[in-house]
């Protein structure tokens, strides 16, 4: 079991990093091409947008919420040190994982019952979709049952996450814990692993040179220096 | 002053005979893939009529192009605060109902059904799902259908027209039509570019050709929605968008692109013209009347040596300066002022002119018996059988004085020509018209054979591409030789 445990908390979060990050790179440089965010907007549009909407705000307000977790466990106990507070917290944290939940299940139904959207949805894509699906019910799971994780996560996950940052792992913060919240865990480091071989790779290249750069684009072949109007 | 050149183009409409040859040859080359079935990047519409995708040109449905905000342009579709909320979901964006959904036919039927009273069919499939469909809509589904109710009265060009005009277009029974070809129109300020989040739009410098950077388009679809003439496509496929490239590796070897040199009235040009880059800004924010010469503004003048110094200074070729000098578009456009652009109140400045058609009506029925429509040979064109504001709603942003002026010349140019040949027309009545169409005789045979007797060479002026030169820069050209091929050599599939 402790074997078990070491391979899931200890080793299988170094092979996914290092996979997340040298595949992601390799398939930058050598298939720059395969980078696309794949959408399928143009062959379904309606339920499209019950989906993705909400799917995308809701996982995106709990990622920074976890990544506040991490860089700020100070400040989120003395948020937390008042009652009405905490609530605050947990509730607009758990609202989002309900949007990103709800999203999910309408991108499950829409690829499964459009025709057109599940012609283009590949094996990867089921199984990402499905290890969200795990990952946000598993989330939501622990929000319910093992209550005020906002307050618990300073004193379990981070010196967790802490100790595999300086290569020393140390898993039995995480093996006492309840079996959904290492099913999270688990199905965390298992997106990160397949990160670079999916559809997920879109969110590396997200836009934002759009918002300071120029509207008109030139490219020359003499002058190199020129790139904007 | 910042002086560009830009392949531009004119298609003389008057001599557009809806064969889609054109189409034909650019589908052939260059969308004949899975996830480019439905795109066609030269189409021919029939006007009047809803065109593809279905109505583009209604900007309240679609919101392309730009539109004033005070003093400043902005994306109708998108903008930078726009950007970030709508990236998961595009609210503008065409689906493919809008296009039509492609298929091909189940032909293994015509061999394999058994046998019963009925012939066998070969039944629509779908080259989306693979399954059997019924066909809802296709490519030209409204060709030839003008005058119709079910296609041409819903043409968003028709709203510039009185009750009474209306009536008239479509009382001459279902007749009333003309060709509108249409291509990337490779403008000036394009707001496909400046919609682009992943910057992977752009504009090449020496020649102006707008492309897609296959490699940087990250699939977020906002240029499809942004271009108003719906030119810009998604490949479903691929999860990149693609557009007409204007062939360029023909043009870089001195061919012109397909559908002009596949073009059977041989209505299109193509040539240089030279413009002020920094005009276009100030010249995107005048009031709609004003637009089509604000964009006659910034085409420059290529004999004017202080322009050709100037050009020269910012990198244009001696060659391409040359080419602007022969430049058949630059005389259309600039010299003769016949071309108009399409749609110009979207403010993209598109570099495609159009020399709007005469369509006469020569006679009527009048139960049995032809009835000539008017005393001479050709009808004054206020009877045109598509009323001028219709026309001017379509290339001059509703401005009908401008429509009737080129109308005017292309008659008495006419005119005068039959006048020569035929001679049932006195001469001095011609000149007269020339001269009341603001127009010399010498104009007049220049018009003449550059629409009539051009050859290939005086219809397509192609500047040589250089490319040579510009790739010693970057790399020794002996490392490429017996390469085959050009850009990224990877296998266009989609995702990994």
């Amino acid at each position: 079991m402790t074997y078990f445990s070491m391979i899931l908390y200890g080793i299988l979060p170094y092979v996914a990093v290092f996979t997340f990050i040298f595949f992601s790179i390799y398939r930058y440089i050598s298939h720059g091409f395969s980078y696309s965010s794949l959408s399928s907007q143009f062959l379904e549009n309606r339920v499209h947008f019950w989906g993705l909407v909400p799917f995308h705000f809701g996982i995106i307000f709990v990622l920074l919420g976890h990544l506040a977790a991490f860089l700020l466990p100070g400040q989120i106990l003395a948020w937390n040190s008042e009652l009405t507070r905490l609530y605050i917290l947990e509730i607009s944290a758990f609202m989002g994982g309900l949007f990103a939940l709800a999203g999910i299940l309408a991108i499950f139904l829409r690829r499964w019952t459009n025709p057109k959207a599940k012609i283009v949805t590949s094996r990867m894509d089921w199984i990402v979709l499905s290890l969200l699906f795990l990952q946000i019910l598993s989330g939501l799971g622990t929000a319910a049952f093992n209550s005020w994780g906002s307050s618990w996560f300073t004193a379990i996950a981070n010196p967790y996450l802490v100790s595999l940052l300086q290569l020393n792992p140390q898993i039995n913060y995480i093996t006492p814990l309840p079996w959904i919240v290492q099913l999270h865990i688990v199905c965390a480091w298992t997106l990160v692993l397949l990160f670079p071989f999916s559809r997920l790779v879109h969110v590396l290249v997200v836009p934002n040179p759009y918002l300071w750069r120029k509207p008109q684009m030139v490219r020359w072949n003499w002058n190199r220096n020129q790139r904007f109007i | 002053m910042n002086i560009r050149s830009q392949i531009s183009m004119v298609f003389h409409l008057d001599k557009c005979i809806g064969c889609h040859t054109c189409s034909i040859a650019c589908k052939n080359i260059w969308t004949d893939r899975k996830g480019t079935e439905y795109m066609w990047w030269n189409n021919v519409e029939t006007k009047p009529g809803t065109g593809f995708p279905t109505k583009w040109e209604d900007q309240e449905k679609y919101r392309g192009g730009w539109e004033k905000d005070g003093n400043k342009l902005r994306l109708k579709s998108t903008g930078k605060a726009r950007i970030v909320a709508n990236i998961f979901h595009n609210p503008s964006l065409p689906t493919m109902d809008d296009y039509y959904e492609p298929w091909t036919y189940d032909y293994q039927n015509l061999f394999n059904a058994p046998q019963g009273d009925d012939q066998p069919t070969a039944l629509p499939k779908s080259m989306v799902t693979g399954k059997y469909i019924d066909i809802e809509a296709g490519p030209n589904w409204d060709d030839d259908l003008g005058g119709s109710p079910l296609y041409a009265q819903n043409d968003p060009n028709l709203s510039a027209l009185t009750e009474e005009q209306k009536q008239q277009l479509f009382a001459i029974e279902r007749l009333v039509l003309f060709y509108f070809p249409r291509i990337c129109n490779h403008c000036l300020n394009p707001a496909c570019v400046a919609s682009c989040p992943s910057g992977a739009l752009y504009k090449r410098g020496e020649d102006g050709i707008v492309l897609i950077d296959q490699n940087r388009c990250r699939g977020w679809r906002s240029c499809v929605a942004a271009c108003p003439y719906k030119k810009t496509y998604y490949n479903w496929t691929t999860g990149k968008s693609e557009k007409c490239i204007l062939c360029f590796p023909r043009i870089e070897t001195g061919q012109a692109p397909a559908c002009f040199h596949s073009c059977v009235g041989r209505i299109r040009y193509l040539g240089v013209l030279l413009y002020d880059a920094d005009k276009i800004e100030t010249m995107a924010g005048k009031t709609d009347r004003e637009l089509v010469d604000a964009q006659r503004d910034m085409i420059l003048d290529p004999f004017d040596p202080e322009i050709i110094r100037l050009a020269a200074e910012n990198g244009v070729h001696e060659h391409t300066i040359q080419a602007a000098q022969e430049s058949p578009v630059y005389k259309f456009v600039k010299v003769w002022k016949l071309a108009l652009p399409p749609h110009i109140e979207y403010r993209t400045f598109p570099m495609l002119f159009y020399v709007p058609p005469m369509l006469p009506v020569i006679s009527s029925m009048d139960g049995e018996a032809r009835k000539n429509m008017a005393d001479g040979i050709f009808p004054d064109f206020d009877q045109a059988r598509v009323p001028i504001e219709f026309l001017s709603s379509l290339f001059s942003a509703g401005d009908s004085e401008k429509m009737r002026y080129v109308l005017k010349k292309e008659m008495a140019v006419r005119t005068w020509r039959r006048a020569k040949t035929v001679g049932d027309i006195s001469l001095e009545k011609a000149a007269g018209m020339l001269k009341s169409a603001d127009c010399t005789v010498e104009e007049a045979e220049k018009i003449y054979h550059l629409t009539s007797i051009a050859t290939l060479e005086d219809r397509f002026v192609i500047p040589p591409a250089h490319r040579e030169e510009a790739i010693e820069m970057l790399n020794d050209p002996l490392e490429y030789k017996q390469h085959a091929g050009f850009g990224f050599r990877e296998k266009p599939v989609r995702g990994l």
